[in-house]
């Protein structure tokens, strides 16, 4: 057992780029299903079509990289249109089929062979991320503590990662402290008293969506950067329920717990996987357990945590039960 | 159907290739598997040539039916199976894709899929046929035939799903998962136990039927007596169905097997349609089985209370109506009837951990389109889902015809939430 590399990869993960890439997928989720008590299962897709709105912008037409992001927002914001205007006046769950349905249209559409001269079929698109690295301010090198570094692309993709974590939370904290966000939290509590109230409950609900999308996609942008690739089954909807149950791991409705949530999934993940492997391959386990079936153990685990967090503890680590938005609507 | 088949294989096959060629491999080469069936297909040639049609290299495959041709740098290439070498009985799905066009990524090995198909069955799939209006109708009619096929097991799938809505109200995400857990005991019964696949068949029903029980009776009764709210048990659906997922992943690996018998049967040709026997043996047993099931829902006291449940359970609960013993019931015939769909799903393609999580969107689809919570609006939908699906390849390429599909559930929401058969007041 090398528990010395297990701890390095371990710490590593806690700020690595997946843990960067679900915190603000999780953060856009939080948005939607936290406050506004949206069931958005299609969190996958707004990553997906700003990322690739992205890398096709640069990699397919070679126009400039921060076009590419323009237009990578500009879809993201018509994919919340599109999914929000047929379903947000129905109830939760025909939000939570669509949203699902839609993530799985995306991700066929950007594999299928038809479009693979723009989308590049089941290989994606490389060869955009040269503009976003050219900005690295980094010199050549590693960065960090000890063995717990990075080389300087990582550095910066995380960097610029964090930076727009600490972007996204602060807007979520003073969003939510301002009368917008406490209509918003009404709704989720109780929609026909906000719409006695005069409130435009459909406007406020897409306007959710398109925030919590757009937070979201922000993560799809590093992503890709960060892999220098897109590929279309990055975005699968396990990309979104992994995501939701980091959402309620940390606790809903709460700034900081998407965060913390990623950083804890993502490290027991990590841990648990390379913990596992090293123990197969160390003979500490039976024989049932193989080098090939051991990586769906944790996975297992995601689903039986998932479970067991919502029998038990449905307000995840810091949150509060009363403002769990879990009712029957 | 065996379109869907070969398309959805090569589907599975790309996402197992993906998932099993680590990207930072030396050397480019191009490579693959050539399959008929889930059966390895050996001492079939390969050859490869440059974009200038220089011969690179060819190969051979081998027992386990591998190949893999170095190539000495990023580039495009012409990949040429060549059809006189395959065995008897085997052909290229469609005839003029022999040579494939395929683009080798710097530092990566490319896989490249040829879709095989038993000889004399990949004639329908040949879309030189469709130039004159007879041929033309003779693919509507095929297709027909096929939509029928899909749509009987996404309603069979979708009766169970539909059901359990009605009474309960729980959206169940984990419903797919039942479909695996009946085709991964159909062949654990049929493969490693040597039991016919029929009488396979029939215990993972049984099973399934337990299955399904004592999921009620163990875990979502005691949910719903802890007082979980529908959306908190919508999400622990969710757990469930990656927890069990993946524990179809453990103990069946992540590629696809077929069952022992009934593999490449010739195909039939009837009026217009051409299908391998068990298509039509098949769809025979799902049209007997939902007769039944919607007989025992019309006439039976059981169908009848659960139709009153599903309804409104407090209305059936106070009319004497034991609420709890019938959401058991319809539990457990869902279950068994979606075992049943597993196993007629892992007959016409093959079985792997992922079929109910593939088909389940589809369940999903035909649910809503029927209604959710209705019985007959699940087959309805179902069977018009599945119609929809395979005549949609007329005109849209066949790897999109899912995208159809989940489109026109978008569009029933925008204008007609309720479906075919629902009633207004269940949406809002």
């Amino acid at each position: 057992m090398d528990w010395n590399t297990i701890l390095i990869t371990t710490v590593k993960a806690s700020i690595g780029l997946e843990t960067v890439v679900y915190a603000l997928a999780a953060i856009g989720i939080n948005i939607q299903f936290g406050y506004a008590g949206l069931l958005n299962f299609g969190q996958a897709a707004f990553l997906g079509v700003a990322a690739y709105g992205m890398a096709v912008t640069v990699a397919t037409f070679q126009l400039p990289f921060w076009l590419g992001i323009l237009i990578g927002l500009a879809a993201t914001i018509v994919l919340a249109f599109l999914l929000g205007i047929p379903t947000l006046r129905l109830r939760a769950d025909y939000l939570a089929i669509v949203t699902i349905a839609a993530a799985e249209i995306v991700r066929l559409v950007f594999r299928s062979v038809k479009f693979s001269s723009v989308f590049g079929g089941s290989d994606g698109r490389q060869n955009f991320s040269g503009d976003f690295f050219a900005m690295n301010p980094y010199s050549p090198g590693t960065y960090g503590i000890g063995p717990i570094s990075f080389n300087e692309r990582v550095t910066w993709v995380l960097t610029v990662g964090w930076v727009l974590i600490a972007i996204a939370c602060g807007l979520v904290y003073l969003l939510m402290k301002s009368p917008w966000g406490r209509v918003l939290k009404a709704i989720r509590e109780d929609e026909d008293a906000v719409r006695s109230l005069g409130k435009n409950v459909f406007s406020y609900k897409m306007q959710a969506l398109v925030l919590g999308g757009v937070v979201g996609c922000l993560g799809g942008f590093l992503f890709a950067l960060g892999q220098a690739s897109v590929q279309p089954d990055l975005f699968s909807t396990e990309f979104t329920f992994y995501a939701y149950t980091i959402v309620i791991l940390g606790g809903a409705a709460r700034v900081f717990s998407p965060v913390v949530g990623a950083a804890i999934f993502w490290v027991l993940l990590v841990f648990v996987g390379n913990t596992l492997s090293e123990a197969v391959s160390a003979g500490m386990l039976p024989s049932l357990f193989t080098v090939n079936n051991i990586g769906a153990v944790r996975f297992m685990l995601v689903g039986l945590g998932l479970m067991l967090l919502l029998i038990f503890r449905p307000q995840g680590i810091f949150g509060d039960k009363r403002e769990i938005a879990l009712d029957a609507r | 159907m065996r379109r869907a088949v070969i398309a959805f294989t090569a589907f599975l096959g790309g996402l197992v290739f993906l998932l099993a060629s680590p990207a930072w491999a030396d050397g480019e080469a191009l490579k693959g598997t050539l399959q008929n069936q889930g059966q390895p297909v050996n001492g079939v040639k390969i050859s490869v040539a440059g974009e200038d049609g220089k011969p690179v290299g060819d190969a051979t495959t081998g027992a386990d039916g591998k190949w893999e041709v170095p190539v000495p740098e990023a580039g495009t290439y012409k990949v040429t199976l060549d059809q006189s070498t395959l065995p008897q009985g085997v052909a290229l799905k469609l005839k003029d894709r022999a040579t494939l066009n395929v683009q080798v990524y710097e530092g990566s090995e490319r896989n490249v899929l040829f879709a095989l198909a038993p000889a004399g069955q990949q004639g329908e799939a040949a879309p030189a046929s469709s130039d004159s209006s007879s041929s033309f109708w003779d693919r509507v009619a095929q297709l027909t035939f096929e939509g029928f096929n899909l749509g009987l097991i996404i309603a069979l799938a979708a009766m169970g799903l539909s059901l359990v809505f009605g009474t309960t109200g729980l959206t169940n995400f984990a419903h797919g998962e039942l479909l695996t857990f009946g085709a991964m005991c159909a062949y654990f019964f049929n493969v490693i136990l040597g039991v016919p696949l029929i009488l396979a068949a029939v215990i993972s029903v049984v099973i399934g039927g337990a299955f399904g029980y004592s999921q009620d009776r163990f875990f979502w009764g005691v949910l719903r007596k802890r007082g979980s709210s529908l959306v908190a048990m919508m999400i622990i659906s969710i757990g469930l169905a990656l927890f069990l997922r993946y524990v179809f992943l453990f103990f069946f690996g992540g590629e696809g097997a077929p069952f022992a018998e009934y593999n490449a049967q010739p195909g039939i040709q009837v009026g217009p349609i051409s299908a391998a026997p068990k298509n039509f043996i098949s769809m025979g047993i799902e049209l007997a089985v939902l007769v039944f099931v919607g007989i025992a829902l019309l006439k039976t006291r059981v169908g009848k209370a659960a139709r009153a449940v599903a309804d409104n359970p407090a209305l059936a609960a106070s009319s004497g109506i034991n609420v709890d013993g019938v959401i058991r019931i319809i539990w457990t015939v869902g279950g068994a009837i979606a075992s049943l769909a597993g196993v007629m799903l892992g007959l016409s393609q093959n079985v792997s951990f992922q079929m109910g999580f593939q088909i389940l969107l589809l369940v999903f689809a035909g649910v809503t389109l029927g209604g959710l919570g209705t019985a007959f609006g699940a087959l309805v939908g179902s069977i018009v889902v599945g119609l929809f699906i395979q005549l949609s390849t007329v005109v849209v390429p066949t790897e999109l015809k899912t995208v159809g599909a989940l489109l026109v559930l978008i569009l029933v929401m925008l204008f007609r939430p309720q479906g075919i058969l629902g009633r207004r007041e269940r949406i809002g």
